[in-house]
Formats: structure tokens, C-alpha cells, sequence
């Protein structure tokens, strides 16, 4: 028992190292129950991701099931290309190597990213390019350095720029004013886009939020299904426990 | 009704031992009536193994062992296979749980010397399980395809190329130049067919000589000393139906942490199904941090601990090679830690408690400090052993009582 405790103390401080990086990760609360958000996040992912990024461990309606997306509301707005049926998998028709000659590197499959990157990450990524003339896209990104992709999102979040800006930083007690303090390499907007910068957010909460879910679509179930079994086990435990007390009875 | 059934059975065990090889091993096998917690992992192992070999059979229907498809396939399962996702899980989850009772099964023997006269044999066929163990696991590990699968897999076969003839060696069990399909079919076929051969036949093995020489028990005491006028141990009581019953609460408690893992924290935090491994292998783009899955991590540690590979190799095999001769190490009069002295007991708290901490140590990164802490563990481990040799020579062993003390 000792043991078990040690090990479970043991895996404690390895969660707070594992989020890794030195680049701060903005938590992404990710609410898999939010079945709106998820349907927001597909309409995010098909419109603006899929272009370049495929789904392909994923069939489309399984994500319509899930996601309580009506079969022809799906075929209408969030399945593009002719040829694609309602449950085929979610590829995509950009050539690979065509691809990796425009960006440096193939655009990697998504079924699986949120369980790779973590959705802290994704969530802070997403909202980290900023302008850089040298990158060939004329953007780059705080959270991972040098990225081939261009800045997607773009014309909804603005244009951000890193460098010297005015920063909130509590409230005047007294005014109750915010705060604002000189920050050296912070984000910011410099030139606004079709959304505000919470409404930006909540796009990208949605947007992970969705991708958390196709990374493992079962998730809802597995847990739902976890309480029964447990349930199941803490019945089957009471006979259990009084028919190996019935039979030490005699022993002394 | 029943004398057809005896008339049947009678017809049988003249042909087959059935009846006496259940009395033999279940209705009148004696244990001793004073097995406390530790002993249940004994039991959770084999429930482990029959569940390792009952999920793996059904993965294996699915299950794509190539290069280009293996990845693809496991999601596959986790998607389109009707409970496929619970049967991987069961997998996945059941290869952690089946070390964790592993590792307390071994500890349990370690606390109470049951490796001491006469039960080496069992002791040495536990170790050779726990080598196959580890071995099915390692491959296990290398299946789905992910970016651990190939970089831990490369790491793993690259401590061969320290012996003679190394890379000659790496390249036989690679089947490659590189890691590569040739790699994974030959690990699906060990994987599927012959480690589990090995290991079941071990585990009969094991029990087997169990049953030729008795259970230990907490105490250390020889129940075979007394017997009643019937020839019975005095403090033994037969396995079944008495351990039958009492083990079967001991496996719903287990169920219940397991399920709890299975359904909840399927990953392991990372320990047990790695972030990186849910990208397919590239062999091209290494991975910043190679860390082995939790349960290989306290040897991992030992490895890297010593700062030449071909010593870091050699500690590494001799942490584990040390266990077998464990019999023969310790020296003292009793088998039980609690008849033994302070020092005894002390150091093998801290046995434990370093074995932990190694475990932990080989999953993280090799800071300096961490590298520094790995190394004092590795001494403190390596210590027990040489502490083992001289234990009888500087401290008193308390008597050992006639009969089994506390039980129920």
C-alpha cells in the first residue's frame, strides 16, 4: 500500500513538468459536455483547417452522431468536395508533396494532435502568431518558433504584433481604473479583426475543444460508462466481502 | 444423478489425475492460515496475465502489423471496432497493473524471505517471467506504431551494440539496417506467440514448485514442523475454499482502482500511454525527451546513471542479474523481516522506497540534479545487496515462534 501512495506522490511533480517548454501555456478548460461548442469547433475546423489538414482516422458520421449534427445540416456545410459520402473519413484532397513544397512541411493529420500537443497548448498556439516579415508566411509564433504554417485565422483575430505594449495589471483600488503597466515582448493587437479578442478566444476554446474530442471521440462514453462498472463493483463487492467472512469464521 | 457423476469421474481419473490433481493444488493444498495483504498479488498477476492473453487474442483480429498500417489500425480499434476502445484500454491499463502487482509480488517476497531455502527454484522462475515481462512488453510497447514505439525501440536495441559483434547483433533483431516493418512483424510475432508461450509455461512452472515445497508466510514459519494426528499443518488451512473466497475480495478491491485507471485516466498521465505516442513513428524527427513507459523506468535510471554507455549497459544488466542470486545473498537465519534487526528492517524500507524513486527518476529528463539523485539511488539499490551479505554478521535476529503469529 506504502508503495502505491509512493508512486502516485511520484507522478505529482512529473505532471507540472510535463507540460514542458519554457513558454507560458494559457489552461484551456476543455468541457467535452459543451456539445454547442463542439459543433461551433467543427464549423471552425471545417472551414479554416481542413483545407490543408486532414482528419483521416476520423469518419464524418461518427462526428455527426456525436455531435448531434443532423445527417443533411452535415452534408450541406461541414463535408466539401463532390465525390465525399456521409461516412467516409475526413481526408483531404491537398497532394502531399505539393504541400510540403509550399509549406516547408506537410500539414500533419489532426485526428490525434490534441492528444500529442495537449490542449493547452493548441489553445495557446492558436492565439500566439504575430508579425514577422522574415517568415515567408509573415507570421511566426511565440509558442512554436519558426512554424511553416501561415496565420489561418488571420482575418478574424487581426493583425498581433510581440513587442513593447501596455499591459492590464489588476485594478486601482481607489479609481477601480485597470492598471496598465509597459510590458517588454508581450502580444497585441495592432489593427483589429472581424472579432473582438474575447470573441477570438471563444473561437479557439471551441475550436479545441473539438479537437480534444476527435482525438478521443469515446472520451464521454468511457467515463459515463466508468461509473456503472464501479457501481457494479462496489455491489459485488458487499457479497463478497461477507461470504469470505462466513467461511473464516471457523478459522482461529 | 451423482453416482453417474462419480461413476463418470471415477472413469476419468482412472485415465486423468483431475480429482487428484485438483486436491493436490486446491481442496488440500495447506496454506497457512496467516496471509495478510501482500499476499493478493500473487493471485492479481495471473488475473493480469488471463486478462493481457483474453484482450490480446481480440486486438489481434484487428490489429494491422505493418509499418504502413499498424498505426492506423490501433485507431481503427479505437473508433470503428465495436469496444474496441475498452479492449485496448484493457490492454493498455493491463500491462501497467499487471507490473504493479509484479513489483509488490516481488517486494512481498522480499519482506518476508521467501526466495530464502527452499523455495530459490520459485524465485528464479519469478525472475525469469519478470524477464519475459519485460520483454513482452518492450514489444509490446513497439505495436501501435507511435513515435515512442520507434525511438524507445531504437534506444532499446542500441544497448545490444555495447557487446561483442554489436552491431551485428542490433541488425539480427532488427531484421534491418534501420528499425523499420521488418522490426515490427517479428515483434508482433514474439508479442502474440512465443513470449506468452514462454510465460505461461513459466508461470506453471513457478506454481508448480510452490506447491512441491508450501507458502511462506509473513512469519517465516515452517507449517510442516506441526501437523495434527491427520497429518495436516496445524496453521495451514486449505487454499480452497478458503483462499479462493479471500482472494476473490482482494481482486474486487483491485478492479475497482483498476476500472478507476481504466475509465478515467486511460493515459496514466502520460506514464502509461505516452503523449508522443499517439503521433505515427517518423524516423526522421526524434523526439526532444525519450522517456520508457513508467514500469522499465527504475532500471532506465540506473543505465543513465552511469555516465559511459558500455558501464551504464553493464550496471543496468547487473541490477537485474543481481535479483536471481538474491537467495543467496541474504544470509540470515530468518526469512522474515520481522524477526530480523533494525538495520534489516531500515534498509529495506529504503529498498522499497529507492526502487520508487528510481522508477520515477527514468522517466524524467536527465537534468544534472536528477542525474545526481539517480546515482546515489543506484548505490543505495546495489547497497542492499552487498548489506544482505554482511547483515548476519553485525546485527541479532529475533526468535522465530513456533507457530504463525496474528492472521484472523
Amino acid at each position: 500500500m506504502k508503495k502505491i501512495f509512493a508512486l502516485i506522490a511520484a507522478f505529482v511533480p512529473a505532471i507540472a513538468l510535463a507540460s514542458g517548454g519554457d513558454v507560458h501555456l494559457d489552461e484551456h478548460r476543455t468541457d467535452l459536455h459543451d456539445t454547442a461548442s463542439l459543433q461551433r469547433g467543427a464549423q471552425t475546423f471545417t472551414n479554416y483547417c481542413m483545407g490543408c489538414h486532414s482528419m483521416e482516422h476520423a469518419r464524418f458520421n461518427r462526428v455527426a452522431k456525436d455531435l448531434e449534427i443532423p445527417e443533411a445540416l452535415m452534408m450541406e456545410n461541414l463535408v466539401f468536395g463532390s465525390d465525399k459520402k456521409f461516412g467516409d473519413r475526413m481526408s483531404i484532397a491537398m497532394d502531399q508533396v505539393d504541400s510540403k513544397r509550399w509549406f516547408g512541411a506537410t500539414p500533419p493529420d489532426l485526428t490525434l494532435v490534441a492528444r500529442v500537443r495537449r490542449p493547452d497548448w493548441l489553445y495557446t498556439y492558436l492565439r500566439s502568431f504575430y508579425e514577422d516579415t522574415s517568415r515567408p508566411w509573415g507570421v511566426n509564433n511565440v509558442v512554436f518558433k519558426d512554424v511553416g504554417m501561415p496565420h489561418v485565422l488571420a482575418e478574424l483575430q487581426g493583425k498581433q504584433v510581440l513587442g513593447d505594449a501596455l499591459v492590464e495589471d489588476g485594478f486601482d483600488t481607489l479609481t477601480g481604473q485597470p492598471i496598465l503597466v509597459e510590458k517588454e515582448h508581450v502580444l497585441s493587437i495592432a489593427e483589429e479583426g472581424t472579432l473582438s479578442e474575447a470573441e477570438y478566444d471563444k473561437l479557439v476554446y471551441d475550436l479545441v475543444n473539438f479537437m480534444v474530442y476527435m482525438a478521443e471521440p469515446i472520451a464521454v462514453e468511457r467515463e459515463r460508462l466508468g461509473w456503472w462498472v464501479l457501481l457494479f463493483l462496489a455491489i459485488f463487492f458487499v457479497p463478497v466481502y461477507f461470504l469470505n467472512k462466513e467461511f473464516w469464521r471457523d478459522i482461529k | 444423478m451423482s453416482q453417474n457423476t462419480n461413476k463418470i469421474m471415477a472413469w476419468i481419473d482412472d485415465r486423468l489425475p483431475v480429482t487428484q490433481t485438483y486436491e493436490k493444488h486446491m481442496s488440500k493444498y495447506y496454506a497457512p492460515k496467516n496471509f495478510n495483504f501482500w499476499y493478493f498479488f500473487g493471485v492479481l498477476s495471473m488475473l493480469m496475465l488471463v486478462n493481457q492473453i483474453l484482450t490480446g487474442v481480440w486486438l489481434t483480429m484487428q490489429f494491422t502489423p505493418s509499418a504502413e498500417a499498424a498505426f492506423a489500425s490501433v485507431e481503427y480499434i479505437m473508433r470503428d471496432v465495436e469496444w474496441g476502445w475498452l479492449i485496448r484500454y484493457m490492454h493498455s491499463t493491463g500491462a501497467t497493473f499487471f507490473f504493479i502487482a509484479v513489483y509488490l509480488h516481488m517486494m512481498r517476497a522480499v519482506l518476508y524471505g521467501s526466495y530464502q531455502k527452499p523455495r530459490e527454484l520459485i524465485w528464479i522462475f519469478g525472475m525469469l517471467i519478470y524477464l519475459a515481462l519485460m520483454a513482452e512488453a518492450f514489444m509490446g510497447y513497439v505495436l501501435p506504431w507511435g513515435q515512442m514505439s520507434y525511438w524507445g525501440a531504437q534506444v532499446i536495441i542500441s544497448l545490444f551494440s555495447v557487446m561483442p559483434y554489436g552491431d551485428l547483433l542490433t541488425e539480427w533483431i532488427r531484421g534491418d539496417f534501420l528499425i523499420s516493418g521488418a522490426t515490427l512483424n517479428r515483434f508482433f510475432a514474439l508479442h502474440v506467440v512465443a513470449v506468452p508461450l514462454v510465460i505461461v509455461a513459466l508461470v506453471v512452472m513457478h506454481l508448480l514448485a510452490l506447491h512441491e515445497v508450501g507458502s511462506n508466510n509473513p512469519d517465516g514459519v515452517d507449517i510442516k514442523k506441526l501437523k495434527d494426528e491427520n497429518g495436516k499443518p496445524l496453521d495451514g488451512i486449505p487454499f480452497h475454499p478458503y483462499y479462493t473466497v479471500h482472494d476473490l475480495v482482494g481482486i474486487v478491491v483491485f478492479l475497482m482502482v483498476f476500472c478507476t485507471v481504466l475509465f478515467f485516466f486511460p493515459e496514466g498521465n502520460g506514464f502509461m500511454l505516452e503523449y508522443a505516442n499517439f503521433e505515427p513513428a517518423n524516423g526522421l524527427k526524434t523526439p526532444a525527451h525519450i522517456a520508457p513507459v513508467w514500469y522499465f523506468g527504475a532500471f532506465y535510471a540506473i543505465l543513465r546513471a552511469v555516465p559511459d554507455k558500455l558501464f551504464g549497459v553493464i550496471a543496468m544488466g547487473a541490477a537485474i542479474a543481481v535479483l536471481f542470486v538474491l537467495p543467496w545473498l541474504d544470509r540470515s537465519p530468518v526469512r522474515s523481516w520481522r524477526y530480523k534487526g533494525l538495520p534489516s528492517k531500515i534498509y529495506i524500507v529504503i529498498f522499497g522506497f529507492n526502487f520508487v524513486l528510481l522508477t520515477w527518476l527514468g522517466t524524467q529528463p536527465a537534468t544534472e540534479t536528477l542525474t545526481l539523485i539517480a546515482q546515489i539511488a543506484s548505490v543505495i539499490y546495489f547497497g542492499w545487496f552487498a548489506f544482505l551479505l554482511i547483515a548476519p554478521k553485525i546485527e541479532k535476529t529475533k526468535p522465530v515462534p513456533e507457530r504463525v503469529t496474528g492472521g484472523h
